[in-house]
């Protein structure tokens, strides 16, 4: 097995593990965290997978350097809410009624 | 091509830097420039019969960005500005000097806004994930912009619908780098046969189903009812009038571009979206017609709304079904825009949000009533609507590749849409109790919400200029 492919295999595992994070996980701070996870897998699979050839791909990089950039905003945004939902109700957690 | 991204993200800054609540006439001189700009190059796609290209700074593809308009791209460019524009008239009337909930309105707006430009315009998929990134965030900004717990943890639900999306596109961009070693949608299409890697089936499915979460297909659509039914009004328009779309519009460009083949290779694919739009044109016109809220009623509409949008895929072998695609994207997005503008007239005037409240307005707000019943028009698809012409062409469509199950749910949807909407027309109408009293409403208000009901029913008399400008392919 190439080094690429045990990276993309390995980011493939922290995706699905992140993706059941942001699904299951109640705890509104460790859903983003598991949402971090998620984007890091699919940063991983991504430098991963373009590297087949001797020399590095840069444009693989430059993707995720814009990817981890966007990533960092959505984080920030939701920490904001987090905490704004924090003050208003004392909770860390979602309310269960749908509303 | 590139002042519909810079104008609008040029204003938003603007608007962000002169203060809160600032910015109303920036927006609107901003906006009014865009709309015409996007019919520009509506005319100059229609005209020419091919795309528009541009190389951002003059730096090509792969380290540069292009940008490509074609007529699907040119359509949705013109919908959005055509939305937008009333949309913004009518938030400045809605949003009172000093309001808290309109403090960050415009800047969010405008970000919203040239992140949607920018992806109509994007032509790989990378870029295409990072507007993607842009409108969701700046929706989840709208979502929040209340302040209230209940409108925090709307955007919040909305925020890791959102992000669980897009990440799954991202992963989809991944692996069609790591398969063909490109992202530009031109250059891929022609690569991608009916023999393509497992790959390319896995990236096609994971695209797939995180755009679907990102349009609220049912079953998808959880989050949506809160998010659109808490946020204000001028919010909930611009969400459920375009920013759905713009995953639709990407599905779209997905399935007729670079998936086309691995979709001809399986047909039975094409279904699965068709039947979850069925369950969804079924369950949301069900929960409007038992929805309490007008709000929420009219954001269970969407759900069943955007069911429509998916019915078109197993019919996507020929042009014609992109055409009804396109058609019920712009019928829905005027007259949903339209309903929430009038809900929103309806709940500052009698100061509750609710289907039963609205008893007697008839007498003291004619207008909005009546924009309110031709925004029902065209959901129900009644002649001369655009929602009519969508639907007819759906038929048509159906009707000659002999689905005619497909035919009875179009049917079907549009008896349960004249359901709902007749509910609150029939409430209006009622007497009002005698100790009731309705706020005075600005004049703006109900007219912009009458001149976006009044588009979405002529633009059925128009429909012909709009489906040419859609078979300009790239």
């Amino acid at each position: 097995m190439s080094s690429g492919l045990l990276f993309a295999c390995v980011g493939a595992i922290l995706f699905a593990m992140g993706v059941a994070g942001v699904v299951l996980i109640a705890h509104l701070l460790r859903r983003i965290l598991a949402f971090n996870v998620m984007g890091s897998g699919a940063f991983l699979i991504l430098v991963g997978l373009a590297q087949r050839y001797d020399f590095s791909d840069p444009v693989p990089q430059a993707m995720v350097l814009t990817g981890i950039v966007v990533a960092v905003a959505a984080t920030a945004l939701a920490l904001a809410l987090v905490r704004r939902l924090h003050a208003l109700t004392g909770k860390l957690e979602l309310p269960t009624d749908g509303t | 091509m590139i002042w519909l991204i810079l104008l609008p993200l040029l204003w938003a800054s603007l608007a962000f830097i002169s203060g809160e609540g600032r910015g109303k006439w920036l927006a609107i001189g901003g906006l009014s420039g865009q709309t015409w700009l996007a019919f520009d190059l509506a005319q100059t796609v229609g005209a020419g019969g091919v795309a528009v290209e541009h190389l951002v700074g003059g730096w090509g593809a792969p380290l540069g960005i292009d940008l490509a308009a074609d007529g699907l791209s040119a359509a949705m460019l013109v919908l959005t500005q055509c939305v937008a524009l009333p949309l913004a008239v009518y938030a400045g009337a809605y949003y009172k000097r000093g309001e808290v909930a309109g403090a960050y309105f415009w800047p969010l707006a405008g970000f919203l806004i040239a992140g949607l430009n920018a992806l109509f315009l994007s032509a790989d998929l990378f870029n295409i994930y990072v507007t993607l990134e842009l409108v969701g965030l700046a929706a989840v900004g709208l979502v929040a912009a209340g302040g209230g717990a209940q409108q925090v943890a709307a955007a919040l639900r909305y925020l890791f619908a959102t992000l669980l999306g897009s990440g799954l596109y991202l992963l989809g961009v991944a692996l069609v780098y790591g398969g063909y070693g490109t992202v530009s949608i031109s250059v891929l299409t022609p690569l991608v046969t009916s023999e393509a890697p497992r790959l390319m089936w896995i990236a096609g499915g994971l695209m797939l189903i995180g755009l679907m979460l990102k349009t609220a297909l049912w079953p998808f659509h959880f989050w949506l009812p809160p998010a659109h039914g808490g946020a204000p009004a001028p919010v909930s328009a611009l969400l459920s009038a375009l920013v759905v779309k713009a995953s639709f519009y990407l599905v779209l460009r997905l399935w007729i571009g670079p998936f086309a083949p691995l979709v001809a290779a399986a047909e039975w694919l094409a279904w699965g979206p068709a039947v979850l739009g069925t369950l969804a044109i079924l369950w949301g016109s069900w929960q409007a017609i038992r929805a309490e809220r007008l709000k929420m009623l009219i954001a269970y509409s969407t759900v069943a709304q955007l069911g429509y949008l998916f019915l078109i895929f197993p019919l996507l072998t020929g042009a014609d079904a992109v055409q009804a695609g396109v058609m019920q994207a712009f019928a829905h997005g005027f007259a949903k825009a339209g309903l929430f503008v009038a809900a929103g007239v309806f709940i500052k005037a009698t100061g509750q949000d609710t289907v039963a409240g609205l008893a007697g307005t008839v007498d003291r707000l004619p207008i909005t009533l009546f924009a309110f019943g031709l925004s029902g028009m065209t959901l129900m698809g009644l002649p001369p609507s655009s929602g009519f012409l969508a639907k007819w062409l759906l038929i048509e469509t159906a009707l000659d590749r002999g689905y005619w199950w497909l035919v009875l749910v179009v049917l079907a949807g549009g008896l349960l849409a004249a359901v709902y909407v007749f509910r609150v027309l029939r409430q209006a109408f009622l007497q009002a109790p005698a100790n009731t009293s309705l706020a005075a409403v600005p004049r703006t208000l109900e007219w912009t919400a009458f001149v976006l009901a009044a588009v979405s029913v002529l633009l059925g008399l128009r429909g012909v200029e709009l489906m040419q400008l859609v078979g300009v392919m790239r």
